[in-house]
């Protein structure tokens, strides 16, 4: 019998500890399809978060550190650095990379680090109880902006493929989403990308995946798959924000 | 390299290289910039890294990920870097990990200045950043001794997978010397199984992780560092001795303030008072074993003398335990006292009481 539908070796058996909805595991899951249909397994070095993916260390069948929060993208120099020929990664959500973050990712990129990086935005801090994050949407309304994220006291959403896209060093930045099973094919296509942009040895590159948190928005699975498509994206446009080729800004 | 002239912030770097060192991760600053200059060179002609971060942030985490990988790293800061630096050290410690640091301190707190200081000694011997830990901490005294405990130091950290701090001042880093630079250092370093690098037909995957959400489980990790500092401080006491075999009064200073200290010892023997030096080199573990010596001796007083307001005056009033007077001279805010002002102070000791004795 063919087998049609298997576990990616890249990922371990133990089960996911997201919420029910949280699309965290879908991404796990891209990640790990394409580090599989690279062959670069056994290559992998993976660079953990502080946040809701903390334990990524326990899925990702490879290799593994657990960084700072904030700090994984300097975490993932230091071992580039010296293994320059293996595989290095980082999956980081958006209080991570975008608050606490922004220095390390934003020079990582400007060096033109050959690390990869997801970056998981959810709009908000899941972990530590549903706070604002630098992502969260104006209005939006979460644990410290009780009334709604105001712009006057809270500023605006921080757009970070936008952002880094500018960053001379950064040579691959999409945006992609998971909410349908559309976007999960294409989420893929960038995450592939990404990597092979890094194995042919061309600079830095990162893909933003937007991603749920039903549990602090306070939504149903479904319900939480519709807010992101109709609130995130008109906000968080998809596409990709420069390639090697084309260079700089070209979004569907 | 035989016998050749080096700035102290030189021998750090080259005392690294030839400790086997070959990355490098650090952020400028005063007073120990000249670590980074010279391995900006030197580090490239020995097919090394060297990569100047955005931040001490960065630095010690670039160093984190570095020392995972397996590598003898370094970074190096002075004062209000190595604060920066405090989470870096207790994840370092967490996932036990190796690495060395060094801090060229200089006046404090806040932004202080750029002169030599000792204020930063509570920081690196009671642990420094959050959780109960320790990092083990060195005090060369001269140009030629940073070489020796550059090396002392990655092979410390290797053997315990704990960070090791090499703690200098502001003079110590700018001043020159000559050193000798006998042989070619080392040429191959400990294999680190543990390592990240890739399974590579390995069929366990390398975790490094200081994370351990079972109470009784971090209970446990805690229990581990435990049995290590108690076997480092069994194993790993390193100080100096000068003059103590009769001396009545112990003068007890670190790293370049311990010269000063020598000086007057010698100069209260001149006037007629039995005085002796103990140098500590090991800061953490601290040299209580040299205070058992020379209280079985004829040491009736001791004189801590500090680039700071009495920080390890504290670990000497541990050691000595009550059984003799300890009193106190310090200069904080990047001030060195002369022999002159020390001697006079030592004048003033007495041998019945310390009263507390503090700046
Ligand atoms: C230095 C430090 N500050 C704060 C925290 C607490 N903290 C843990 S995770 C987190 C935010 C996580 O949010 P995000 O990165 O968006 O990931 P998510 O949980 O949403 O996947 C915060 C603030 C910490 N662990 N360390
Ligand atoms: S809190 Fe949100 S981000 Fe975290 S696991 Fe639950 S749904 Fe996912």
């Amino acid at each position: 019998m063919a087998t049609v539908f298997e576990r990616p070796r890249a990922l371990t058996d133990k089960p996911f500890h997201y919420c029910p909805g949280c699309t965290h595991g879908i991404i796990h899951r891209l990640v790990a399809e394409v580090v599989d249909e690279l062959g670069v397994r056994e290559q992998t070095v993976g660079v953990g978060p502080v946040g809701c993916s903390v334990f990524v260390y326990e899925y990702f069948n490879c290799d593994m550190v657990q960084a700072a929060h904030g700090r994984a993208p300097a975490v993932a120099t230091g071992i580039k650095r010296v293994h320059p020929d293996r595989f290095v990664f980082t999956y980081q959500g958006d209080g991570d990379l975008a608050a606490i973050g922004t220095a390390e990712i934003v020079h990582a990129a400007a060096r033109g680090e050959l690390i990869s990086t997801i970056f998981v935005n959810n709009a908000i801090f899941g972990m530590t109880g549903g706070q604002m994050a630098p992502t969260t949407l104006i209005g939006q309304k979460t644990t410290t902006t009780p009334f709604g994220r105001d712009v006057r006291a809270n500023g605006f959403p921080l757009r970070v493929a936008e952002m880094l896209s500018t960053v001379e060093g950064a040579v691959y930045v999409a945006r992609v989403s998971v909410h349908s099973p559309v976007h999960v094919a294409r989420a893929r296509k960038a995450i592939r990308k990404a990597f092979e942009i890094q194995l042919q040895g061309l600079g830095f590159s990162l893909v933003e995946v937007l991603s749920t948190c039903p549990t602090n928005w306070g939504m149903t699975p479904v319900e939480a798959l519709k807010w992101l498509e109709t609130k995130m994206i008109p906000y968080y446009p998809l596409g990709e924000f420069c390639t090697p080729g084309t260079g700089r800004q070209d979004n569907d | 390299m035989p016998r050749t002239l080096m700035k102290g912030n030189e021998a750090f770097g080259e005392g690294a290289i030839r400790a086997g060192c070959r990355h490098f991760f650090g952020y400028p600053i005063t007073p120990q910039s000249e670590v980074p200059h010279y391995l900006a060179k030197r580090l490239p002609e020995c097919g090394g890294v060297f990569l100047q971060a955005e931040s001490e942030t960065a630095s010690i985490n670039m160093a984190y990920g570095a020392a995972a990988a397996g590598a003898r790293v370094l970074t190096s800061s002075s004062s209000p870097g190595i604060s920066l630096m405090q989470e870096g050290l207790s994840y370092l410690v967490g996932s036990e990990l190796p690495c060395v640091v060094v801090n060229v301190m200089r006046g404090g707190p806040g932004l202080g200045n750029i002169a030599p200081a000792q204020a930063d000694y509570y920081q690196a011997v009671k642990g420094g950043g959050h959780g109960d830990y320790r990092v083990m901490v060195l005090a060369p005294a001269s140009v030629q001794e940073i070489i020796e405990l550059m090396e002392t130091a990655f092979e410390l950290a290797d053997q315990y997978r704990n960070p090791v701090m090499v703690l200098g001042d502001g003079i110590l880093g700018q001043m020159m010397e000559p050193v000798d630079l006998d042989g070619e250092g080392i040429s191959s370093i400990p294999s680190k199984p543990w390592a990240v690098t890739g399974t590579q037909g390995r069929t366990t995957r390398n975790i490094v992780n200081s994370m351990c959400i079972v109470p009784e489980e971090n209970e446990a990790a805690n229990l581990r560092l435990a049995n290590k500092y108690n076997k480092i401080r069994q194993n790993e006491q390193r100080w100096e001795e000068y003059l103590v075999n009769d001396a009545e009064v112990i003068l007890v200073a670190f790293g370049t303030l311990a010269r000063v200290v020598k000086a007057v010892a010698d100069r209260a023997r001149d006037e007629g008072i039995r005085a002796g030096v103990i140098r500590p080199v090991t800061l953490w573990p601290f040299p209580d074993q040299a205070f058992e010596k020379v209280i079985k001796f004829a040491a009736k007083r001791f004189l801590v003398v500090e680039l700071n307001l009495g920080q390890m005056l504290e670990d000497v009033r541990l050691a000595v335990n009550g059984r003799r007077p300890v009193h106190f001279y310090g200069r904080p805010g990047g001030v060195v006292p002369t022999v002159r002002e020390v001697m006079e102070r030592l004048k003033q000791t007495s041998e019945v009481t310390d009263g507390g004795d503090r700046i």
